[in-house]
């Protein structure tokens, strides 16, 4: 984690793109917060945003289509108290600047314009990744040429695969963020992302694998390492073994979760529970349980935005504070919330760098970077060969949480049955449900394989969607339910 | 030039604005191209534990085109309609129409189907609500919440949403329609407390085109508190096989994920467990499934769809037997068929009511699962296999019996329709899919 000055270089950059175009300096700043502060509010921020992004997909052999978005904009926030008034404009301007604050405003009555100069001071950041722009980072030609051979890997390994999708998608956006304590903030965020689907036929049954990766870089990292082919050889692989799979069981077993990506688990069923507006509120099944034992003492969890590279990192989050690594779980108790500032102004607690928010048309909230569980000591063959009949699950799709009951669930893509410790046939996929606050007590072996996901997650909350990572060492988790059909 | 002169301006319309991206795509070389241009602005303002919390004011436009070169097609978006960002975007379109692969199914909607005279749908009725009234509506509702019964004790609040917004869909070989509509919701979401540390939240909502269709406040205010205390005891049953019944806001993800499996790209990708079953019986043969577009008011209607092709009344399924797909003109193309002016997606599809309500298929079933909210996203669109997590209620003698959690249900869906027993009258028309609760013969109950 190192501070160093490419920080203020994007700070520069960001009033560059964003702010001279509208000839907005510190005085427009100073004039718009005028607008807000004095009626009775405690706090308000400027999001400023400037994005560019791209998708190119292929099918049948082909890509046929792509698609550029750009976007700009400016959402105005005002707090008082508990309550929020927000308000934004796609014109960075100031005529538009001005009238968003007048609406954002009118959530507290009365009080009177102020003249304010805030003693404007950068707010400081981490370098995580750099302000590379993927979109130029290949030629078009080359985009194309890239999924081209990702769908040639794909057919090459098996005469079974019949249909190879693959999307290629890019963007750079730029923040800053002004605050009404005078802190200013920017980053300049790339973001890539490479997926592959396969349909794979045999005797008339077809099933599906999916694989995919990218981070906070440029397109060079799918050409580093074979890593785009391997993405193809993954979903192959996946696809392979489903064509072969027997219907999953159902009823409440042990099961063994691999490394990586099984980390949605986490996710789910302790991360969304943890996020510091439902604790305030409530309506968390955690509310008022910090210092609780809900773990089991092998389990210690963090939320850490600070990895270099990674799809859930940020320099700095979308409040301006700088992002950390926080403790959740501290050997089976539980520590932190996660947190974004009026969240943790509210609960007298410190901001954790997780205010984040979809773009500038949307409201800040608490929301996860990267979750993951640290590595214990065993080693995952010891793990599958402790259990006599449960469920070895390797592969997600999406889960989903009810933060009142606590109940979530997430849904296997590939699994395996265990028998007397060892890997057996595979299972068709099979949605699992568990209770958050208690599904950790029941972990009853950690590994020593902790492993991060490739950088395909993307949380949704409230509707907005935030790109995230997640990981995990194998799991032994004595008491989950398995969805199968199989009595 | 300044470009605060163009804010002070009358704002071009949007036909204009679709026109201008037009013409500019003619001139970059296009053979054809479309437009879709949207504007609109909302009100949202939340009161929880009758305090305001949140006022949010939505103001959204935005701008995407695709052009076509022949065969080769590109698209691109924005959300800036100044003179320059309109033209970057066009050319960043064309751009890429230069590295996509010649598509022989890509293009425009055969102009014979397009539609030519546009019905008012009466869509459009903006509703001019202060912040002032905005409050007091949520306030009363959240009330309603509060004093209906005292195990409701805390909140996520009421909110009550606005919006009204004009979309105009234009293309290079002459269709120009506009569309306006408005929206608006009241909801509200409350946790009660069983007083052993437990807790449940349930919902309720209302979603209209016109403010004078929504119920009073206070009555989805006493909704919600009843869809949540009725959910407190909850525990897990054991695993077993049963008769599933959906109430009618969850057997409405039934007929998408039908949706999701006969449109055209899971077809044309085989990627779907309904590849070639048109003409096939999916249903027990008193099934009737239909689109309606032109219904007055409704959620779901357009008078065309996201080509210009004129929308009308359609049979999905008729005596069981799956008739047709969802199809737009490039997957139709594709195919070998013709659109069946689906390109965005289905408009009031409906499953024609049966006659029992919500009472007489409980009574119907007699023993099994009642499920009222599904988690997850467990669906398998090719090969049917479906597991997703429940709530719900455990039903013996055709009543209730206690409310069910941390459960699984699961079998695969092609088994699911045919074992379609019984469709309530209680039609739920906050959507465009629209249907009563679904009573199902068997699923695999996943618990303890």
């Amino acid at each position: 984690m190192t501070t160093d000055n490419s920080h203020s270089r994007n700070l520069e950059r960001a009033r560059e793109s964003l702010l001279v175009p509208a000839g907005i300096g510190a005085g427009e700043i100073d004039q718009v917060m005028g607008r807000m502060l004095g009626h009775h509010i405690d706090y308000a921020d400027l999001y400023f945003q400037y994005s560019r992004q791209e998708s190119w997909s292929l099918e049948e052999g082909q890509v046929k289509s792509g698609n550029r978005h750009i976007e700009q904009g400016v959402g105005v926030r005002a707090i008082a108290g508990e309550k929020t008034g927000f308000a934004y404009s796609d014109e960075i301007m100031l005529p538009a600047l001005i009238d968003a604050a007048t609406a954002a405003r009118a959530i507290a009555r009365g009080g009177r314009e102020q003249t304010v100069a805030l003693a404007k001071r950068d707010g400081g950041a981490l370098s995580l990744y750099q302000p590379l722009d993927p979109l130029h980072s290949l030629e078009d030609t080359a985009k194309v040429a890239l999924l081209e051979r990702v769908e040639q890997e794909a057919r090459r390994i098996d005469p079974r695969v019949k249909q190879v999708m693959a999307s290629l998608g890019g963007s750079q956006e730029t923040i800053l963020v002004v605050r009404s304590d005078g802190v200013m903030a920017a980053d300049v965020r790339p973001l890539v992302r490479l997926n592959v689907t396969v349909i794979v036929e045999q005797d008339g049954r077809r099933e599906h694998g999916t694989a995919g990766g990218g981070g906070r870089t440029d397109y060079g990292y799918f050409l580093t390492e074979e890593r785009a082919l391997s993405y193809a050889r993954e979903a192959v692989r996946q696809a392979l073994v489903n064509l072969e799979a027997a219907s999953a069981p159902a009823g409440t077993m042990q099961v063994v979760l691999g490394p990586g990506w099984p980390g949605i688990l986490l996710h789910e069923a302790i991360g969304h529970g943890l996020e510091g507006d439902f604790n305030r509120k409530g309506t968390s099944a955690f509310a008022g349980r910090l210092g609780d034992k809900i773990a089991a003492d092998t389990c210690t969890v963090v939320d850490d935005g600070t990895l270099p590279g990674r799809r859930g990192s940020l320099n700095v989050d979308d409040e301006g504070t700088p992002t950390q690594s926080t403790i959740l779980i501290e050997r089976g108790v539980l520590r932190g919330y996660i947190q974004d500032r009026m969240n943790a102004r509210l609960m007298g607690m410190s901001p954790t760098g997780n205010g984040r928010r979809e773009s500038y048309a949307h409201l800040p909230m608490p929301r996860m970077t990267n979750t993951y569980m640290l590595a214990g000591q065993t080693p995952p063959e010891e793990i599958i060969a402790s259990v006599k009949k449960g469920l070895y699950a390797v592969n997600f799709g999406g889960g989903q949480v009810d933060i009142t009951s606590g109940k979530f669930v997430f849904s296997a893509s590939e699994a395996y049955l265990i028998e007397q410790g060892r890997i057996g046939r595979p299972v068709r996929g099979a949605t699992i449900i568990g209770n958050g606050p208690d599904v950790l007590t029941r972990v009853a072996m950690v590994g020593n394989d902790l492993a991060l996901d490739t950088g395909v997650g993307t949380c949704g909350k409230d509707g907005q969607s935030v790109p995230v990572g997640v990981g995990q060492p194998t799991l032994r988790i004595d008491g989950l339910t398995v969805g199968g059909t199989e009595e | 030039m300044d470009a605060t002169i163009t804010t002070h301006k009358r704002a071009p319309s949007l036909e204009d604005l679709a026109a201008q991206a037009l013409d500019l795509a003619r001139r970059q070389g296009a053979s054809a191209a479309e437009v879709n241009a949207g504007f609109g602005n909302g009100l949202s303002v939340t009161v929880r534990k009758g305090d305001v919390e949140t006022v949010e004011h939505h103001r959204d436009k935005s701008l995407s085109i695709t052009v076509f070169f022949g065969e080769r097609s590109g698209s691109a978006s924005t959300a800036d309609f100044r003179g320059q960002a309109l033209s970057e975007a066009v050319m960043a379109a064309c751009a890429i129409a230069r590295h996509t692969a010649a598509d022989p199914f890509n293009g425009l909607a055969d102009p014979a189907h397009l539609a030519r005279d546009i019905p008012d749908l009466d869509l459009h009725h903006p509703w001019p609500l202060s912040m002032e009234e905005a409050i007091d509506l949520a306030t009363r509702c959240e009330a309603a919440a509060f004093a209906a019964d005292p195990r409701i004790r805390n909140s996520e609040g009421a909110t009550i949403t606005t919006h009204d917004g004009t979309d105009v869909y234009a293309t290079s070989h002459g269709f120009l329609g506009t569309v306006r509509a408005s929206r608006h919701g009241l909801s509200c979401a409350v946790l009660g407390d069983d007083g052993h540390g437990a807790m449940q939240r349930d919902y309720e909502y209302a979603a209209v085109r016109d403010p004078r269709d929504l119920p009073a406040a206070e009555e989805i205010g006493r909704r919600a508190a009843h869809r949540t205390v009725r959910r407190l005891g909850a525990r897990q049953i054991k695993t077993c096989q049963v008769p599933v019944l959906y109430e009618a806001q969850v057997a409405r993800s039934l007929v998408s994920h039908l949706v999701s499996a006969i449109s055209g790209p899971s077809l044309y990708r085989r990627s779907s467990f309904l590849v070639d079953s048109v003409d096939t019986a999916l249903f027990p043969e008193w099934v009737h499934l239909y689109e309606e577009p032109h219904r007055k008011k409704a959620m779901g209607s357009a008078p065309f769809d996201g080509e210009g092709v004129e929308t009308r009344y359609r049979d999905l399924v008729t005596d069981g037997i799956l008739r047709r797909y969802c199809l737009d003109s490039y997957a139709a193309r594709k195919l070998g068929l013709v659109t069946t002016a689906n390109a965005g997606g289905v408009h009031n599809l409906t499953v024609a009511p049966g006659a029992e309500d919500l009472a007489g298929l409980l009574r119907t079933m007699g023993r099994g699962l009642f499920v009222t909210e599904l988690i997850g996203f467990g669906i398998n669109n090719v090969t049917g296999d479906y597991s997703r997590g429940a709530a719900g209620f455990w039903v013996e003698g055709g009543e209730i019996v206690h409310p069910v959690e941390e459960i699984t249900i699961a079998s695969n869906l092609r088994d699911m329709y045919k074992g379609l027993v019984a469709v309530g009258r209680d039609v739920d028309t906050r959507h465009n899919v629209c249907t009563g609760s679904w009573l199902l013969e068997r699923m695999t109950v996943a618990g303890g």
